[in-house]
């Protein structure tokens, strides 16, 4: 099995970055260059090895492709964890996009990390990163996507903290692995209570078992279901716990290129593609609303940002709300697509970003300035002319995440919105799902145009640091261009479809929906039929908010001709709670983890001032008092009167006896006599 | 007085008479006269056994040696009893029990 | 007649022992020592010792019974015929003394003694004297060197230091 390339290129595309990780870690200080070139080899080689799967892919052509090996792990007989890695067309196209921005990444920050104090920890731990997203792909049961997911908690922890000097940076890392942690509770459950249920952790014994409807059903898969999906909830930064990736901007650029934009954060997104069949109707409604209300939120909570990482990730928590809505409403593959195409230019954004810092860095060094903000929108303008390159790639995937037509964006997002509209139509006490997707999709658009306009149109804010403003050396350009590039249609629709509204493809063919395992759920051809009818509404609808945001950007920003200002001091109120992010993480803190902070105080003097003193040191008492009985019984009783005892009794038998030495003659006399009378006597008897 | 028994009473009447005195008296003289007491009780021992076997006269030797012994050490001990006294004017057993003076 | 005459001198030796044991006044002790020794002289004759009782006498009696009275007068400053010396640990000594007694008696009485009958000899002189040249020569020799010895030492002993 393993001389079949396609089980032993998988296997070698997850464990090479392990393998860099390892070097790295142990001996990465004493490499010359402090081992980059190890990380950016394998990495890049890895990419390879997955293009060469992807092109193997496309020989084939086939939908159904679907290889997978497995180990067994640990057989207790009653008890089995088989590990093992599955290989399909969802697989192959997941590993492209993940080694190619992990590439990205490596070669962006041998420019932007040059110098870094902690350079080879830095490529170290984003070895580490790639090798735990891709045991995510791979993975084809539970437990060892579990291990790969939790992997990837502790990986973002540690490069979210990589500056952890800065107290920012440190609570940062800490609040993205805790929130973590609490989604992975639900994850946990889930994967228990489908174990308890089906008896094994791999997919497709679970989806066969669960289209048979006896093991698992009704309520309890609902609630099987949601419990995973709290894992994507978590992973993915939905609402309620989305809080954790604006703060988990405080990492370097790069690694939120790479993890909050293009891989981790879709992780939960994979998840939800791959665990599709094992969503009930229910489960999938609160799916989709959860989707829909995480879009509209960071959508408003992003118009007001003035820090330009903090628009892109609220900017990345809206369209994952985007994806998460599209596995709700049926339309999983759609999710998918967006996935690719988001992941292609948000990474791009993050990247043009990333440039953008760098040259402000360096400005203000040159300057001598270390009060301003680098990374404050308000302290640019006018860098279309000194950063040719990062504007141009800029605003192509620009075009992209706001849906303009010729772009790889729209045809992703319409489709989503096409499902969207399918599923209202079919159900329409759902009408929410539509409104808030297309109100997300227009106030997507308004908040990207107006970051590009304040950014590199307009006159410079700072005139006096704009003349060191350069473009990015190579190293950072490069994936710039190449992921830019990325963001049109075209790639997308090949081989035989050159029509840039129409999303037929070499995705839509090789990623084919499955039907759910389910018992009475609709079809993959039935949602499909749907979605298919809803196409040109959707389509019309999006073209018509994409413009309205996007000319609502240009006369604030551009022309001026709104004022901002005065628009926000007229919705005083909405704008307070768009900028404060609608004060999440204000009452998190008063109505949970102050009562926490509070109980936990309260136990611990429970155990200190009462179970330690009290319990604790009176055993402590009692077992002095008892030593000290015990001592005495030892000295007093013991030692005076049986030790002691024996010594007194001796002197006073020395001081009787000493009285038969009378030194008389008689007296010996007399005894010699009594002795042998003693001695006769005795004999006698 | 025709067996033998009778005799070997008044013999060890004797002898444990002298033994008596030995360990009781005080007087360096009055023990001497104890142990006079013990030597006649053997030798009223040697005679009796003498006669009842046959008229040995072994016994009578013995007594007649032991008679003289007593006679050789009365002498000698009441020489060194005289002695004492003149050097210690006691011959209380117990008072003269002093090495030196 | 005979048993009677005996027992009396038994009794006789055997008071004046007592006596010469128990009295505190050492005159009278010595009074009493020559009691017994006549009365141990009585018990040779009823045993045919003739030569033997003879001899206790003249010696007993006549040497070491005045050597004793000698010894007596010159060790005590003598005022009075009473001269008493108390006795010590009588009660203890008493005891030992009968228990000793009465263990050699039921000794005594209860061994078989291999007892031969004799005639009474004419007289014991002959057959000792005979005896004392011939058999026992060797004693006979070294228990007049004892005497001689015995003598010297005697006469060295109370010369005194001179």
């Amino acid at each position: 099995m393993i001389e079949n390339p396609m089980i032993s290129f998988p296997l070698l595309i997850l464990f090479l970055p392990l393998l860099s990780f390892l070097i790295l870690i142990f001996f990465g200080k004493r490499l010359p260059r402090q081992g980059d070139w190890v990380a950016v080899g394998s990495i890049v080689f890895t990419f390879l090895l997955a293009v060469y799967l992807f092109v193997q892919m496309l020989m084939n052509y086939n939908p159904d492709f679907s290889n997978s090996a497995s180990i067994s792990w640990i057989d207790l007989g009653a008890f089995k964890i088989d590990l093992g890695i599955l290989v399909d067309n969802l697989t192959i196209v997941m590993l492209l996009i993940v080694t190619l921005v992990s590439s990205c990444t490596h070669i962006f920050s041998l420019e932007y990390m040059k110098g870094d104090i902690r350079y080879h920890r830095y490529y170290a731990y984003l070895g580490l990163f790639t090798f735990s997203m891709n045991g995510i792909v791979l993975a084809d049961n539970l437990i060892s996507m579990y291990m790969s997911w939790e992997l990837v908690g502790v990986s973002s922890y540690l490069l979210i903290g990589h500056w952890f000097e800065k107290d920012s940076a440190a609570n940062a890392s800490k609040k993205a692995f805790l929130t973590n942690r609490v989604g992975d509770i639900g994850f946990f459950i889930g994967i228990m209570l489908l174990y308890s249920a089906v008896g094994a952790f791999a997919f497709s014994p679970i989806f066969e078992s669960i289209s048979t409807g006896e093991s698992i059903a009704g309520a309890t898969l609902t609630i099987a279901g949601l419990g995973i999906f709290m894992g994507a909830v978590g992973k993915s930064s939905q609402f309620p716990l989305h809080i954790w990736l604006p703060d988990a901007m405080e990492g370097p650029t790069p690694v939120s290129a790479l993890m909050h934009a293009a891989t981790m954060v879709a992780a939960g997104v994979y998840m939800c593609v791959r665990l599709f069949p094992i969503f009930t109707p229910g489960a999938l409604t609160v799916i989709a609303y959860i989707g829909a209300i995480t879009a509209i939120l960071a959508a408003i909570t992003a118009i007001t940002q003035n820090d330009i990482k903090k628009v892109l990730a609220y900017s990345t928590v809206s369209q994952l709300g985007f994806m998460i809505l599209a596995v709700g409403t049926g339309v999983y593959t759609a999710a998918f697509f967006h996935l690719l195409t988001h992941a292609m230019f948000k990474a791009n954004l993050f990247y043009c970003s990333g440039s953008v810092i760098h040259s402000m860095h360096h400005a203000l060094h040159e300057a001598h300035d270390h009060d301003t903000d680098p990374q404050d929108m308000r302290n640019m303008g006018g860098f279309k002319e000194k950063m040719p390159i990062t504007y141009y790639s800029m605003l192509i995937s620009t075009l992209a995440i706001a849906g303009v037509p010729l772009f790889s964006g729209f045809l992703s997002k319409d489709a989503i919105l096409a499902g969207t509209l399918a599923f209202a139509q079919h159900h329409p006490e759902h009408f929410l799902l539509p409104l808030f997707g297309f109100s997300a999709a227009a106030i997507t658009a308004f908040y990207m145009f107006r970051l590009i306009f304040m950014t590199f149109h307009g006159k410079p804010s700072m005139k006096s640091i704009f003349k060191d403003i350069h473009e990015s050396p190579t190293a950072m350009t490069g994936p710039i261009v190449l992921l830019g590039t990325l963001s049109f249609f075209i790639f997308y629709t090949l081989p035989s479809n050159f029509n840039p509204i129409k999303d037929k493809g070499w995705f839509t063919d090789l990623i084919v929906p499955r039907n759910s395992s389910v018992p009475g759920s609709l079809t993959a051809n039935e949602i499909a039929e749907y979605a298919h009818h809803a196409h040109y509404l959707a389509m019309g609808l999006s073209i018509a908010v994409a413009s309205i945001g996007i000319l609502l950007a240009v006369l604030m920003y551009q022309t001026k001709t709104l004022s901002a200002k005065n628009i926000s001091a007229r919705f005083g109120f909405l704008y307070d709670w768009s900028l404060n992010k609608f004060y999440f993480d204000e009452n998190y803190n008063r109505f949970l983890y102050q009562p926490f902070m509070r109980l936990a105080n309260t136990i611990s003097w429970i155990d200190w001032e009462f179970y330690d003193k009290y319990f604790i040191n009176g055993f402590g008492r009692l077992t002095k008092l008892f030593s000290n009985a015990s001592g005495k019984f030892d000295y007093d009783g013991i030692d005076q009167g049986l030790v002691d005892g024996f010594g007194r009794f001796s002197g006073i038998a020395g001081k009787v006896l000493r009285n038969i030495q009378t030194g008389r003659l008689q007296n010996y006399l007399l005894f010699v006599v009594a002795g042998i009378l003693v001695i006769i006597i005795a004999q006698a008897f | 007085m025709n067996n033998i028994d009778s005799y070997l009473f008044i013999s060890s009447m004797l002898f444990c008479l002298g033994l008596f005195g030995v360990i009781t008296r005080r007087n360096a003289i009055a023990v001497l006269m104890g142990v006079e007491l013990i030597l006649n009780a053997a030798n009223i021992n040697f005679v009796a056994f003498s006669k009842f076997n046959g008229m040995n006269l072994d016994g009578h030797i013995f007594g007649l040696l032991v008679i003289v012994l007593a006679a050789a050490e009365a002498a000698v001990a009441l020489a060194i009893i005289i002695n004492i006294y003149n050097n210690m004017n006691t011959i209380n057993v117990d008072e003269a029990a002093e090495l030196k003076r | 007649m005979a048993e009677i005459v005996f027992w009396t001198i038994a009794a006789l030796t055997i008071m004046s022992a007592a006596f010469v044991v128990l009295n505190s006044q050492l005159i009278y002790s010595a009074v009493a020592l020559l009691f017994t020794l006549f009365g141990v002289a009585g018990i040779y004759v009823f045993l045919w010792a003739d030569f033997i009782a003879g001899i206790q006498i003249l010696v007993y009696v006549g040497g070491i019974l005045v050597l004793v009275i000698f010894g007596i007068m010159l060790t005590n400053k003598i005022k009075s015929v009473r001269i008493s010396h108390k006795s010590m640990q009588q009660g203890v000594g008493g005891v030992v003394s009968f228990w000793f007694f009465i263990f050699l008696f039921i000794a005594l009485t209860k061994a078989p003694w291999a007892i031969s009958d004799a005639v009474e000899p004419i007289g014991t002189v002959r057959g000792i004297g005979v005896l004392l040249l011939t058999d026992y020569l060797l004693p006979f020799e070294i228990i007049s060197l004892l005497l001689l010895g015995a003598l010297i030492g005697a006469a060295v002993l109370s010369r005194g230091e001179s």
